[in-house]
């Protein structure tokens, strides 16, 4: 193609290479501290950066192209895979997306696991971003800490669904089988001892000098800048933007749970550190809510041409034999029209934006990751601070590079 | 099944929701760049004319529309105009979001970049450019973003295989 770009990344415009004082220097993409396979090309003065711009794209699969050729149920394994320390959220941003295309509705017990699955969820992603994120600092410890917690909830995923990360336990309709005996007492055990374990990391980290001074200050990040860089969630309301989807525009029955949303106006490192850990006692209520209130009745709607029948039933029954045959061969037809729909994942806004055309695959996916527009700020957040400042701003972040290139 | 109450097109838009804020901004500031309208599931699509939408952002950041979310587009091969790009604008205020769809011919598929209003949209535009090939005038830096710098074709492109060329 004629038109094709022919600007690299090496060749970088004469304004940076102008100064000859300044270094270019690649960070990435196998360093420990980028979280996966980011690289940032660093223009710096010494220890300070002058410049800092991500290169992605080194874990592009094409997930949105490879949707287009999939049945509507076919995707739902490959949202596990964008995200893959919340494939929850993932599940459930899509079949939320798909559901409405379909005006599908969900039977309040499947809002409700739905919504202690995603809190579980966040959880699970917050204490790996914990881990992570001290240690990229220097704490080794937390790590451990953290790794324990986020075993048990891991198992509990394995309980549920059989998979203890890619579970794709949330489907188009509700969960495809109840869950077992005894999971509602796991997570219960598993809630009433967490909050001490918040304390315990807090304890390790809220009054170490050390961590205060690496994280106090850094990365400054203003309400205006972080809304006009399409920063969202956690960043967001640290930023004194108080915004969270489940309160503002509550989707899978939020609307019926009570929580805070922490926000903070100090805009650095230090104030998305304590809004995670703030974040992660609300989520424990959330779970509580929903272990109590939880509703009887049946978990999947009587949508018998969409969602797959019982194992029993196809035993038994011709009808429900030539549904399971016809929805796994041709798949289910979707009213053409699109939709966006917006969740908060734990790292932000999380978009899933499908376009139908009436057949039974989706005429095109778009995720929108609430990391790909995050990593715009790190410039803003890095400029005229050392390079070791800059690690500190990637973890406070939270970036997950499966979901940044898809 | 719920009902899906629709308002298809501009008329029935116009008269169906005439205090929405988006719309009004937009007609107040020029009624013939607003070209078609949907209310659809919930959703309000403005479509918009290709020329002008880097202005109507402004007047929609204006008029509440504080945040910008997420830009993309859709292949509509082999029909014509054959792109839609499809901007997706979130109001913290009124707790709502709005859909603006440009449609953009096969020939030379070109836009205004709206980096210029929301800084955030770069990485967007220049994944719409990566994947489908659509240009956007005045962006900073308009590279290939997720396929390598010397990758032939536009991946998301109807024409384009999904196993990509062998």
């Amino acid at each position: 193609m004629s038109d094709r770009p022919t600007t690299s990344v090496l060749e970088l415009p004469a304004a940076e290479t102008a100064s000859e004082h300044h270094m270019i220097l690649n960070m990435g993409p196998q360093h420990p501290s980028t979280h996966g396979v980011l690289r940032l090309v660093l223009e710096i003065d010494g220890e300070i950066i002058q410049s800092a711009r991500p290169e992605i794209g080194y874990l592009h699969t094409g997930i949105e192209k490879t949707c287009e050729a999939k049945f509507y149920q076919q995707v739902v394994p490959l949202t596990d895979r964008i995200d893959y320390l919340s494939p929850m959220a993932n599940n459930l941003c899509y079949c939320l997306a798909v559901e409405r295309l379909l005006g599908l509705e969900i039977p309040p017990r499947a809002q409700w696991m739905r919504v202690l699955l995603v809190e579980l969820t966040r959880l699970n992603s917050h204490l790996v971003w914990l881990g992570t994120h001290a240690m990229d600092i220097g704490a080794l410890t937390v790590f451990l800490y953290t790794f324990r917690e986020r075993e048990e909830i891991l198992r509990i995923f394995e309980d549920v669904s059989g998979q203890r990360m890619m579970g794709s336990y949330i489907r188009i309709g509700g969960p495809p089988m109840d869950p077992p005996l005894d999971f509602f007492d796991r997570v219960q055990t598993f809630i009433r001892t967490f909050p001490e374990k918040i304390d315990e990391y807090s304890n390790l980290l809220t009054g170490n000098p050390i961590f205060i001074n690496r994280l106090k200050g850094v990365g400054l990040l203003s309400p205006k800048e972080a809304v006009a860089l399409g920063v969202t969630g956690p960043p967001l309301r640290a930023s004194g933007v108080d915004f969270d989807l489940r309160r503002d525009m509550p989707y899978s029955s939020y609307e019926k749970f009570q929580f805070k949303v922490p926000t903070s106006t100090a805009g650095d490192v230090w104030a998305r550190y304590l809004v995670r850990l703030e974040e992660m006692r609300e989520s424990v209520k959330i779970v509580q809510q929903a272990l109590d209130g939880m509703p009887s009745g049946p978990l999947r709607p009587h949508a018998p041409k969409i969602v797959l029948p019982d194992r029993e039933k196809m035993k038994t029954e011709m009808e429900a034999m030539i549904h399971h045959f016809k929805i796994v061969t041709e798949g289910f037809f979707v009213p053409p029209g699109e939709v966006y729909q917006g969740i908060e994942s734990p790292r932000g806004e999380m978009g899933y934006y499908v376009v139908s055309d009436g057949t039974a695959k989706p005429y095109r996916v778009h995720m929108r990751n609430p990391t790909f527009a995050s990593l715009q700020a790190i410039e803003t957040m890095c400029k005229g601070r050392l390079i070791a400042d800059l690690v500190a701003v990637i973890g406070s972040i939270d970036i997950v590079l499966g979901e940044i290139d898809r | 099944m719920t009902e899906i109450t629709a308002l298809l097109g501009k008329t029935q838009v116009l008269e169906g929701l005439p205090d929405h804020p988006a719309i009004k901004a937009v007609v107040a500031w020029k009624p013939e760049a607003l070209q078609d309208a949907k209310f659809d599931r919930g959703e309000l699509t403005l479509t918009i004319a290709a020329d002008v939408i880097r202005d109507v952002c402004f007047t929609l950041q204006d008029a509440g529309y504080n945040f910008f979310e997420d830009l993309t587009a859709v292949d509509w091969h082999p029909a014509a105009p054959r792109f839609q790009l499809s901007y997706h604008l979130l109001s913290h205020q009124y707790k709502e979001r709005i859909r603006l769809r440009v449609m953009l011919d096969q020939a030379d598929p070109s836009v205004d970049s709206i980096t210029p209003v929301w800084p955030a949209a770069n990485f967007y535009e220049r994944e719409v450019f990566d994947l489908f090939g659509i240009r956007f005038h005045e962006h900073p830096d308009l590279r290939r973003i997720m396929m390598p710098d010397d990758w032939e074709g536009y991946p998301l492109r109807k024409d384009y295989p999904v196993e990509g060329y062998r």
